[in-house]
């Protein structure tokens, strides 16, 4: 489904990924993780198509097709969706006009109609309740005074109603607190099947407790340095990044 | 000779003058005490009227143009300007659409404006109004069993005398400053209403019908005086770019609110900006004022700003009246080489007065706005409220925004508040709506709707709607 080749990225001139291999297919959950600053943001951020990002060189593709031509807008109505790290607030916008608005663009460019508004109400009222969200967060603007953990089950929440092909979820765990990332993870775990695949960046071990990686890698020094399955998870728990390190430098 | 018998002889020549000089329905450019008596006399006026529009001509004469705005353009030859004109002869206008700009005409048409009316807004020839002449009937038989007066203000001098001689520049006089008294001496059309003791107005005044059937005028002047527990609201503008041969229009509305009186006062208004440099767009010099004179009264203005070359603009609330309201919500949206300097003034001088001002600017392109607020409490304004809100969004790096507040504070029982923000159309939030599938023009309509909410709920239904619609006009290939 994705397959990033040779990725050769910088930021303001300065290199973060240099030569990044990474292979997800259909119906896996793979898991990057691995120090801070290795650049494990900067590889969702690149396919999702941030500005500020330049690929010197390798290449991605979702599906056969070359990510690094498309717009930011075509990668989401592809199915390539990022969960984001700090979700803006924007004032003003309701959570339910933005919702709305996202999934028809990519009915649109699926060649598909606008969603009946009552189809629609039971269906985000349906993904709110799994969220344990309270319907009035629907009619709140996007993220505006929402809690930490408020921001990120908004994230999922949208998640749920998009339904993308591949979900990239950038530090989906951070600042939250052991109920509210059961509910996250509950979230993420009823997105999995067999079509869609999941690529989640985390920083700690803890995440992966309640979301069952198929693959780790570790990103070290803006390449995997390591790759494993769950057990790798386990072992940098305990032993921490440090081994990985050295051992990539030998 | 004392300046006195210098002045009546003056005016005496001029009044001779003027007999012989009607000619023509149109004067030629030039503006002195003859085109003032001849106006004056087309319209019927009586000797009273006659009198103050040349008082304030008088004074207009000892005035100098305002330079203080944060505005840039020639000077004005007021002399080029044709103080009256019949309206063009229907051989002179375009004979039909196919005549008429096709960019104005892929406006209307992204507007949603019906056919039959683009026709009348882009000044085509046309022989039938319409059927507003219908609507207006219903209309105005609506208004008379209310007894609400709602008509043109020069039949209002003509039918109503006593009502425009009480209010007439009660709260603009007459040499308010150099546009007011300009428009004093040589307005010639506009609104008057006038609501009874009680009565709520059964429906929103619009001057949409009037416009439609006759062109606005330059120097247009509105009176609007609601009487004790009345209510009305009073819409202005209309959303569809106006063309007219006049750059330069100096309006004056002045509202009276007496005891336990309310007046919404909205306006959404879409002048001709002019082309990519700017040219040909109309200069908006505009005073407007309300006054809470009764006990309390409430005015509130709200104002969606997207056209004009130029816009001068103050819309204020003289806040006498023990408890009474002002308030000021407004939208702001300047794109190409567009520049406007508009804001408000609240001046508080009853007890427990209250003051809102939300204010919100938006630059796109090359364009400047500013916003200039005054907030004025007198000494015995005990316990007066104010709250400030202005908030600037750049869209670009070409365009810039600018705040003045002034604030003057008598006494220290009053609580004024001020928040301001300036901010750059976040590449965040693009972001993040377009990593959600939403393409780059609809997240910015949406960024800028959501950002300028707050105003828009003030509007009526319908203007909200219109506005939006606007707004996305005017921003179109902004970004990008």
């Amino acid at each position: 489904m994705l397959e990033v080749k040779n990725l050769h990225v910088t930021v303001e001139g300065k290199p973060i990924l240099k030569g990044l291999d990474l292979t997800v297919n259909a119906g896996e959950v793979h898991a990057i993780m691995g120090p801070n600053g290795a650049g494990k943001s900067t590889l969702s951020a690149v396919i999702a198509g941030k500005d500020g990002y330049e690929v010197t060189e390798g290449s991605i593709l979702f599906e056969g097709q070359d990510v690094l031509e498309m717009e930011i807008e075509e990668r989401a109505r592809a199915g390539l969706l990022l969960g984001f790290q700090y979700p803006i607030e924007i004032p003003g916008v309701k959570n339910i006009y933005l919702l709305k608005a996202a999934l028809n663009a990519a009915r649109a460019a699926r060649g598909e109609g606008e969603i009946p508004a009552p189809e629609f109400m039971k269906l985000v009222r349906e993904k709110s309740a799994e969220m344990k969200m309270d319907p009035s967060f629907l009619q709140r603007a996007v993220n505006e005074g929402f809690s930490g953990g408020e921001k990120k089950r908004n994230e999922i929440l949208q998640m749920l109603v998009l339904q993308p092909k591949l979900a990239m979820l950038d530090e989906i765990d951070s600042g939250l607190d052991i109920d509210a990332m059961k509910v996250v993870a509950q979230g993420v775990n009823s997105l999995r099947n067999a079509d869609r695949a999941i690529l989640l960046v985390t920083h700690y071990q803890r995440l992966l407790n309640h979301i069952e990686p198929d693959r780790v890698h570790v990103l070290v020094d803006g390449r995997i340095a390591k790759s494993g399955d769950k057990s790798l998870a386990l072992e940098l728990e305990s032993r921490g990044y440090d081994w990985v390190v050295e051992e990539s430098a030998a | 000779m004392a300046s006195e018998e210098m002045e009546q002889l003056v005016r005496r020549e001029y009044k001779q003058g003027f007999v012989t000089d009607i000619e023509s329905d149109t004067l030629p450019p030039g503006l002195d005490e003859s085109v003032i008596a001849f106006i004056s006399q087309k319209k019927g006026e009586p000797q009273w009227m006659l009198d103050w529009r040349l008082e304030a001509y008088r004074r207009w004469l000892e005035m100098t143009t305002p330079s203080w705005a944060h505005l840039d353009y020639p000077p004005i030859d007021y002399q080029a300007i044709s103080y009256f004109s019949a309206p063009k002869k229907p051989e002179d206008r375009p004979q039909s659409l196919d005549e008429v700009d096709p960019k104005l005409l892929e406006t209307y048409e992204k507007l949603g404006i019906p056919l039959h009316e683009r026709a009348a807004l882009a000044g085509v020839a046309v022989d039938a109004v319409f059927d507003s002449v219908s609507v207006t009937t219903t209309f105005k038989e609506k208004l008379g069993e209310a007894g609400v007066i709602f008509c043109s203000i020069s039949e209002a001098i003509r039918d109503y005398p006593e009502l425009v001689q009480q209010y007439l520049g009660t709260v603009v006089p007459q040499s308010d400053n150099y546009f007011a008294a300009l428009n004093s001496a040589v307005f010639t059309d506009g609104s008057f209403v006038y609501v009874p003791e009680g009565v709520t107005c059964p429906m929103e005044l619009s001057t949409y019908f009037r416009i439609n059937a006759a062109n606005t005028g330059q120097f247009e002047r509105t009176l609007i005086i609601c009487d004790k527990r009345a209510q009305v609201s009073y819409l202005e503008g209309c959303t569809a770019p106006q063309r007219d041969e006049n750059q330069l229009h100096a309006a004056v509305v002045e509202l009276v609110a007496l005891e336990d009186a309310y007046i919404k006062y909205s306006t959404v208004q879409n002048w001709y900006p002019g082309d990519e440099d700017g040219k040909g767009g109309i200069y908006n010099f505009v005073t407007k004022r309300g006054d809470c004179r009764g006990d309390r009264s409430r005015i509130s203005w709200t104002q969606v700003e997207t056209g004009s070359a130029i816009t001068w603009k103050y819309p204020s609330c003289m806040l006498r009246g023990k408890e009474s309201v002002g308030e000021f919500y407004s939208v702001a949206v300047t794109n190409g080489r567009q520049q406007a300097d508009t804001g408000t003034k609240m001046i508080h001088l009853g007890e427990n007065t209250r003051s809102t001002i939300i204010s919100k600017g938006i630059a796109a392109g090359r364009s400047d706005q500013a916003y200039r607020g005054m907030v004025k409490i007198g000494s015995r304004a005990k316990g007066a409220r104010n709250y400030t809100q202005c908030d600037s969004l750049l869209i670009g790096d070409q365009c810039g925004a600018h705040t003045f507040p002034y604030q003057e504070i008598g006494n220290s029982t009053a609580t004024v508040e001020h928040e301001a923000t300036t901010s750059k159309i976040a590449d965040d939030q693009l972001f993040y709506c377009r990593a959600r599938g939403i393409d780059e023009e609809d997240a910015v309509s949406m960024i800028v709707n959501g950002f300028c909410k707050d105003v828009f709920q003030e509007l009526p239904m319908e203007f909200a709607v219109e506005a939006e619609a606007l707004l996305n006009v005017t921003l179109e290939g902004s970004v990008g």
